[in-house]
């Protein structure tokens, strides 16, 4: 369906070609999922697929891509339209009308397909996507994962053979995530298309793939099934990372396949001490930062309050994850304890950093009645769109206004924050140049110039790859262990997992559960992350953690596996 | 609403527009008219505006643009826009009389003196231009029936806008001005995200505790916004492409001329035949004849435009008796009050020096009348289906 024969594609601004000497064959009616770190060429190399690049994006395309026996070098994107359909990464994107029924008609009306057909496809796509109650409804008022149906639903109208996703899920919550994948194994098991997938969140899709094209990064391709190439990736999902310590064969892809291949190990494991999966926090000696009560924030004109009379109390030294659906008012609770966001109702009170210690509740101040300046002292938030804050030509000269806005007596410049943080960036760089991770690290530097003592990310793992997010991780267990309190809300439960003492859950703006990270979400069938479901009744969240149970039980988790795991 | 809930327990379509459908209507089908039968007739009213002074005829206007509305909008939220226009109509008249207030061309003998502004002398090169002084009744009265004209025909305008969906017609737009209509629908849908954008940035200013107004401000709100939109627009412009938008076109450099200059000679006569059609003052040649031979010629430059797009309409609007219906009385209230059969051009424009009662022209107000038959004439509109109510 797809090849491509020695493709080398080189960008006229790099040195390095993105892609070398790619030579590759998907079959008809397969998914293919593309893994590889953020910057390795994934996207060079699906655009390449329906010739994006290099009619659209620029740079030079050596050697053959066919799609379905066309050749996309005299094929531009428009005239591949009928064979290939891309859906990006947010579906708003992408709109060109502006309801339902129109956006699905759209691709065809550009295919000049007859009414009467373009008629009949419109009600079949309708209803294989599910999307038949909501054919007049406005494009923007659907959520998230409608939207991106709809966004698949109006490419699969032309009747493509291919399909080819660039990260559909991740700017998703879980629940709209699985709905999208769900609709897109539908598609391929049902009506035989050709996927070809793109994602960072590998655990959601590595069971439905059949095929995995891994970009290591020097710009070649390996091309294999799932379980050849993901014994040697470096980047895995837990379940296979997990699989591949206890060297199970086959490799586990999914939750069902591990659990089945675990019964002996989970045998071992129970009844040996349980290691924590986070370095202890020393939240008994540790003060509270900030202390909010019944904070409710209710925008003008709406009804129904975005957050309804939160009680939060966060610790110096400890992490804590906010999650909840997308809507569920995360983000308006994070901006109203930050004091910029509204705030109807409640008070919150903030001991400055630093001052913290005994008699330090009397110098607490709320954020939302002091100076702006003031403010980002007390609490630091990192909101969604990290790149809002960036309106200068380079690194540097953000950096130097950072130290300007701020000029805390006694603190370390913006820079040397930033290198601190991710070592390595060169000031002269333009901030929308840098990766998603950079940016967030360089926002995060600026805000942790005012030296806050409560530090918030709204949203901050959205779009980064396995290893960016290890790397946040570092990032905020090292602030943690400054003493300060970090609030991170996401949807990413392997991050959680990895990232969280405690875990605080909203649902329709009030909060329905708090408590420690392996209480809120091992038992949850929707937080707990796969090593939880894997080992459960076992209260393990991480691979870490479960190999350094099994070494406190006196053997490794190879070993252990080796003489009953493999089936 | 009582009348609209018992009309609704009693049709099996669902949720009714507006104004409970009344006998006739529940047996005919809902559907959406034509939106360019929409625009000929509100159109060809305004054409019949044109023609006269007369206030008693222009409130007859505003009342048959009123029925009509009343029978025909649907619930959405371009249709609920009228008001508006009203509102800019309104402006327009009181701008008119205060406008000739102050800027009096005095009183002769006859006129009713009303009241005096005080006088400011202006200087001898600016002569031709007299500020306050006396102002006349008469004065004020031509002002406001001037006034009242030009909100008529922008209540036309208006109508059309509510009646007639303008998204859809924008899509009956011919196939040469199909970049036109995209590049409206595509803007029309980026603005609210623009707003947002804006509203964001702009909240998340005080995050860096930078300055939230003045010029220094500016560019810590412009540059992050500009910068989004801008990597959205190259996002839009990559999946419009990978859709198919601007598929192999056969337009060759010859005939990409040829429509070029065929539209603009087309304009041309446009612009002349519509200015002697509606000034009665300028050469006859210069009215009808000028019109059809602009038209011509823009209709042969958008066919040969249009050839180069292979492109279908997805449900297009079926064009039926009841777009004829509604299109033909419109342009027969025109030509009514353009023939000057059976009735006298004086009592289109009462005269106000002397000031005169105006009188009700029998044909004239039957004309007007006629236009408002297009209010049942039109089949009831497709009632629009609410988010709550799609959902079950």
């Amino acid at each position: 369906m797809i090849t491509f024969d020695h493709v080398t594609v080189q960008y006229d601004d790099t040195v390095e070609p993105v892609l070398t000497d790619v030579d590759l064959t998907v079959e008809e009616g397969e998914l293919c999922l593309v893994v590889g770190h953020t910057g390795v060429g994934k996207s060079t190399l699906l655009g390449a697929v329906n010739g994006l690049v290099p009619h659209f994006t620029g740079g030079t395309l050596y050697g053959t891509v066919t799609v379905d026996g066309r050749d996309t070098a005299g094929h531009p994107p428009r005239e591949l339209a009928d064979v290939v359909g891309v859906v990006g990464q947010d579906p708003l994107d992408g709109f060109v009308t502006d309801t339902v029924e129109e956006e699905l008609a759209y691709a065809m009306e550009q295919l000049a397909v007859p009414p009467a057909t373009m008629r009949k496809r419109v009600e079949e796509t309708l209803d294989l996507l599910g999307l038949a109650d909501l054919r007049h409804r406005s494009l923007h008022e659907l959520s998230g994962g409608q939207q991106q149906r709809v966004a698949i639903g109006s490419v699969l109208t032309a009747h493509p053979r291919v399909l080819v996703l660039d990260e559909p899920t991740s700017a998703l919550d879980p629940t709209a995530a699985e709905e999208v994948l769900a609709a897109i194994t539908r598609l391929v098991h049902d009506l035989g298309v050709t996927v070809l997938l793109a994602e960072h969140r590998l655990e959601r899709v590595v069971q439905y793939a059949d095929r995995v094209l891994h970009l290591p990064g020097d710009g070649h391709v390996v091309s294999g099934p799932p379980a050849e190439i993901f014994r040697t990736t470096t980047i895995a999902p837990p379940v296979v990372e997990l699989g591949r310590r206890a060297d199970w064969t086959p490799l586990p892809l999914s939750v069902r396949d591990a659990r089945r291949a675990a019964a002996p190990l989970r045998t071992r494991l129970t009844g040996a001490p349980i290691p924590s999966a986070r370095p202890p926090v020393p939240s008994a000696g540790q003060p509270r930062l900030l202390d909010a009560h019944g904070v409710s924030v209710r925008y003008r004109g709406q009804a129904v309050p975005a957050v309804r009379e939160a009680d939060v109390e966060l610790r110096g030294g400890e992490t804590t994850a906010l999650m909840g659906r997308n809507g569920s008012g995360k983000s308006s609770l994070l901006w109203a304890l930050q004091g910029s966001g509204a705030r109807t109702d409640g008070t919150v009170r903030v001991v400055p950093w630093g001052a913290a210690g005994a008699g330090a509740a009397k110098g607490s101040r709320d954020p939302g009645d002091v100076s702006a300046t003031e403010a980002r002292r007390l609490v630091g938030l990192v909101p969604q769109t990290p790149t809002d804050l960036l309106y200068l030509e380079s690194v540097r000269q953000e950096l130097a206004q950072a130290d300007a806005e701020s000029a805390v007596e006694g603190g370390p410049p913006a820079r040397e924050i930033l290198d601190r943080l991710a070592p390595g960036i060169d000031g002269a760089t333009h901030p929308r140049d840098l990766s998603e991770g950079q940016k967030l690290a360089l926002v995060l530097a600026i805000q942790l110039a005012a030296a806050p003592g409560v530090v918030l990310l709204d949203e901050p793992t959205r779009g980064l790859d396995y290893r960016a997010k290890a790397q946040l991780t570092a990032i905020l267990d090292g602030l943690a262990a400054e003493g300060r309190a970090v609030v991170v809300s996401t949807h990413d439960v392997e991050f959680v997992a990895r990232t969280a003492d405690r875990v605080v859950v909203m649902a329709e703006g009030e909060i329905v559960a708090d408590g420690p990270a392996a209480d809120v979400i091992v038992a949850s069938p929707v937080f707990a992350p796969q090593v939880a479901k894997v080992l459960a009744p076992l209260p393990y969240l991480t691979v870490e953690q479960a190999s350094e149970g099994l070494a406190a039980a006196g053997t490794a988790l190879g070993v252990a596996a080796d003489g009953s795991g493999g089936r | 609403m009582p009348p609209r809930t018992a009309a609704a327990r009693t049709s099996v379509g669902g949720p009714l527009p507006s104004g409970a459908l009344t006998g006739a209507d529940e047996r005919r089908l809902p559907r959406t008219l034509h939106p360019l039968a929409w625009w000929i007739w509100a159109l060809a009213l305004a054409t019949a505006v044109s023609r006269t002074n007369n206030p008693l005829l222009l409130f007859l206007v505003l009342a048959v643009l009123g029925y009509v509305i009343g029978m025909r909008r649907t619930e959405a939220p371009w249709a609920r826009g009228f008001k508006y226009y009203l509102y800019l109509a309104l402006s327009v008249v009181a701008i008119r009389v205060v406008f000739r207030a102050i800027f009096a061309s005095g009183v002769t003998p006859h006129d009713h003196f009303l009241f005096s502004l005080p006088h400011i002398p202006t200087p001898d090169w600016y002569a031709g231009i007299q500020l306050g002084g006396p102002v006349s009744l008469e004065a004020l009265l031509s002002a406001a029936v001037d006034g009242l004209r030009l909100a008529c025909m922008l209540c036309c305008v208006g109508a059309a806008n509510t009646l007639a969906n303008p998204k859809r017609a924008l899509r009956i737009l011919p196939g040469a001005l199909y970049e036109l209509g995209v590049a409206v629908t595509v803007s029309i849908s980026v603005a609210p995200q623009l707003v947002q954008s804006v509203q964001r940035v702009h909240r998340a200013r005080r995050l860096r505790a930078g300055r939230t107004k003045g010029l220094r401000a500016l560019r810590g709100i412009v540059v992050p916004v500009l910068e989004d939109a801008l990597e959205r627009s190259l996002r839009l412009a990559a999946a419009m492409d990978s859709r198919g938008y601007g598929r192999a076109g056969r337009a060759t450099k010859t005939s990409r001329r040829l429509t070029g200059a065929l539209m603009l000679l087309g304009m041309c006569g446009l612009c002349a035949g519509a200015y002697g059609l509606l000034d009665a003052s300028t050469p006859k040649f210069l009215g009808l004849p000028a019109l059809a031979v602009g038209a011509l010629l823009c209709v042969a430059g958008l066919r040969l435009g249009g050839r180069r797009i292979t492109r279908t309409a997805y449900r297009p609007d079926p064009w039926r008796f009841e777009e004829w219906a509604v299109a033909a009385c419109g342009v027969l209230s025109a030509t009514l009050l353009f023939t000057n059969v059976g009735f006298d051009a004086a009592e289109l424009n009462p005269s106000i020096y002397p000031l005169s009662w105006p009188t009700l022209p029998l044909v004239p107000t039957a004309a007007i009348l006629l236009a408002g038959a297009a209010g049942f004439l039109a089949p009831p509109p497709l009632p629009v289906k609410r988010p709550e109510k799609a959902a079950k």
